[in-house]
């Protein structure tokens, strides 16, 4: 077994938890299959950066500083990549499913000309891995026949890093040639929100076309979700009718999310939701219709109007904590 | 302006998918087949390009075996000029399916290829990067918005990602890989579907094209999620609390 390469994603000169994921996805491959967990960390400058990735146990934290790679954009991040895992004996390279590892790593596999295993839940000493299919409805076994396997790995799945023993940083150059360098980066619209990230909160309350409006979003639900210091999320009916963000989405479609508790809200509990939320450790519906999908998977479910109901929740909520 | 479109058949995402007992497969009776929605997402807005423009081409192309003509006809009824089947009975990784659309990109020379972002059968979400990556193009998936500019050289594209929407811009040629909120497909119209029945679908065999299609990844068997029991029905705001605080431990 050769080098296990992790790449790490960087926001605003830190690390994300999404990949400190990623990097103890590695260590759980490295204490199956062998080799050493390398991490990449991109940039223009990343200085902070790579020291905050050194600071997990990794044995080698790899430090690529180029004007090219200001901004995430895939083709010279992957030209990036493909350079790191050729030129370090890499048999293993890694990545958190974001947004940001969705749209880089098939683009790493095939320019290094290798398949690739997408959202993989588990690594087993057989050199298996087991990913989701059928938005959730199997999971197949799966094995990757190349040299160097290329795989994202769902956040649901494995733990952030906790902090190790500090590894050494070492800066590295690539070349970055004309075809890596094709697209440019215009502008980002951040979704302001001082709430917790909806990938990471430990509660998430997520609404559904049941509520009927955005307004009744504000009115409802966002009382409960600040009570709850949770992150909002929502049904796709939800949000391709305008009432919240894209990026709320959950789903097979959207985001996956496991927290430690998930309420729906008037969400139907359609196969397409259910592959984004089933995993969560406890599951709570409010939905008035009593022959609902949701309340299948629901650890707790109450049959009830959610415009009477959500008030209420929120009051004996904030009462609990008194 | 030519625009390549890619189709791929799945199950109907209202149908229920069971796995064979023996964990080979899933069960195929009684499924319906449809375009993957994305892939319908990703020919609506090759289909507006055109209309805008007044002017350019609609090409389909699907991999797989015969029955995919089925989804062409549906495509080439909503408005696409003609269609590609590349035919072929193996089961095909995103990296094969890359490998033969690129052969047919060289072969068509689109200046623009408009994939789906994710297959909702297998969820690979591969295929359009891997593309764009054998073609040396630059890539925009989760593409939410796509404007084209004035003088048909260049796109700017919105982008579906963590934390809200990101544009990017490039030079065409290119792939784009659309997202849910690209835009609402149109209804093949009955005239449409007369006209689509003229409409040329030129048959390819992918063996012919001399590009390698093992499969890298191969799936060993397919077991069904565990089941979770049944939960508690409760009557009140108050039952729910007391179980959230005293049995669950979560508030
Ligand atoms: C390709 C594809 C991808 C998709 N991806 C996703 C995805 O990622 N995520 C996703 O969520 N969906 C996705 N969907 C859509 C999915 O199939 C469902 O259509 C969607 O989840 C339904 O959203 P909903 O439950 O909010 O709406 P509905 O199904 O309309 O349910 C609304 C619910 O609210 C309840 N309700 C109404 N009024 C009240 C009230 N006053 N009090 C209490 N309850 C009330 C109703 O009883 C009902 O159960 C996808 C679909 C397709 C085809
Ligand atoms: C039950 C089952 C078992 C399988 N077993 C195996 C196996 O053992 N080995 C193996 O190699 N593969 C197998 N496959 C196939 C494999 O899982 C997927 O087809 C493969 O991962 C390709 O992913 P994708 O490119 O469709 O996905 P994505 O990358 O998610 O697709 C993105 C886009 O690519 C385009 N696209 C994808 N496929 C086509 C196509 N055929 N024609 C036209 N456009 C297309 C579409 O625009 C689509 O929206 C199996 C599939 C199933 C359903």
């Amino acid at each position: 077994m050769g080098n296990i390469l992790v790449f790490a994603e960087t926001q605003k000169g830190r690390v994300p938890k999404s990949s400190l994921i990623a990097i103890q996805a590695g260590k759980d491959a490295a204490r199956k299959l062998g080799g050493d967990v390398l991490v990449a960390v991109l940039g223009a400058d990343t200085a902070d950066a790579a020291n905050e990735a050194a600071g997990y146990g990794a044995a080698k934290v790899l430090a690529v500083n180029d004007a090219a790679l200001e901004n995430y954009l895939a083709d010279a991040y992957a030209a990036t990549l493909e350079q790191l895992a050729r030129a370090n004996d890499v048999t293993l390279l890694a990545a958190t499913a974001t947004a940001v590892g969705k749209d880089l790593l098939p683009r790493v596999a095939a320019r290094l000309g290798v398949g690739m295993a997408s959202d993989v839940v588990s690594f087993h000493e057989d050199g298996t891995l087991q990913r989701p299919m059928y938005a959730g409805n199997t999971t197949a076994t799966v094995t990757l026949a190349d040299t160097i396997k290329v795989v994202s790995v769902r956040s649901t799945a494995f733990d952030a890093a906790q902090p190790g023993d500090q590894s050494a940083v070492e800066q590295v150059s690539v070349s970055l040639d004309a075809d890596a360098t094709k697209m440019q980066f215009v502008e980002f619209n951040e979704t302001k929100s001082d709430r917790p990230n909806l990938t990471e909160a430990s509660i998430v309350v997520s609404g559904g076309r049941g509520l009927k409006s955005g307004e009744n979003f504000t009115t409802y639900l966002e009382p409960l979700v600040n009570e709850l210091n949770a992150a909002m999320g929502a049904s796709r009916a939800a949000v391709d009718a305008g009432f919240v963000p894209n990026d709320l989405q959950v789903g097979q479609t959207g985001k996956v999310v496991a927290p430690e508790l998930y309420i729906a809200v008037g969400i139907s509990g359609a196969i397409q939701h259910l592959a984004g939320m089933k995993d969560s450790k406890v599951i709570v519906a409010v939905n008035k219709d009593p022959d609902a999908p949701i309340f299948n998977v629901a650890d707790y479910g109450l049959v009830a109007d959610l415009f009477k109901a959500v008030p209420e929740l929120t009051e004996a909520v904030k009462k609990a904590k008194e | 302006m030519k625009v390549l479109v890619t189709v791929k058949r799945v199950p109907d995402p209202e149908t229920t998918i069971r796995v064979k007992s023996d964990g080979s497969g899933i069960e195929t009776d009684n499924i319906k087949y449809v375009i993957n929605p994305f892939d319908e997402i990703a020919l609506e807005e090759a289909l507006r390009l055109k209309e805008k423009l007044g002017s350019g081409e609609v090409v389909l192309v699907s991999i797989g075996d015969r029955v995919v003509t089925e989804q062409l006809r549906t495509g080439l009824a909503m408005g696409a000029d003609r269609a590609i089947l590349v035919g072929c009975d193996q089961d095909l990784d995103s990296l094969a399916v890359a490998r033969i659309l690129a052969k047919i990109v060289e072969d068509e020379s689109p200046q623009l290829v408009l994939m789906g972002k994710q297959a909702i059968d297998d969820d690979a979400n591969q295929a359009g990067q891997m593309l764009a990556a054998l073609l040396g193009w630059p890539q925009a998936t989760f593409a939410s918005e796509v404007v084209l500019s004035d003088d048909q050289q260049a796109v700017k594209v919105t982008r579906e990602v963590d934390g809200g929407l990101e544009t990017i811009g490039f030079a065409l040629p290119g792939i784009i890989t659309s997202d849910l909120r690209l835009n609402e497909p149109r209804y093949a119209s009955l005239p449409g579907i007369m006209k689509a029945r003229k409409k040329e679908i030129r048959e390819i065999v992918a063996t012919d094209l001399g590009v390698d299609i093992a499969p890298r990844l191969t799936i060993k068997s397919l077991e069904p999620p565990t089941q979770k029991e049944a939960g508690k029905k409760v009557e009140t705001v108050e039952e729910l609390i007391g179980l959230l605080h005293d049995e669950a431990k979560v508030i």
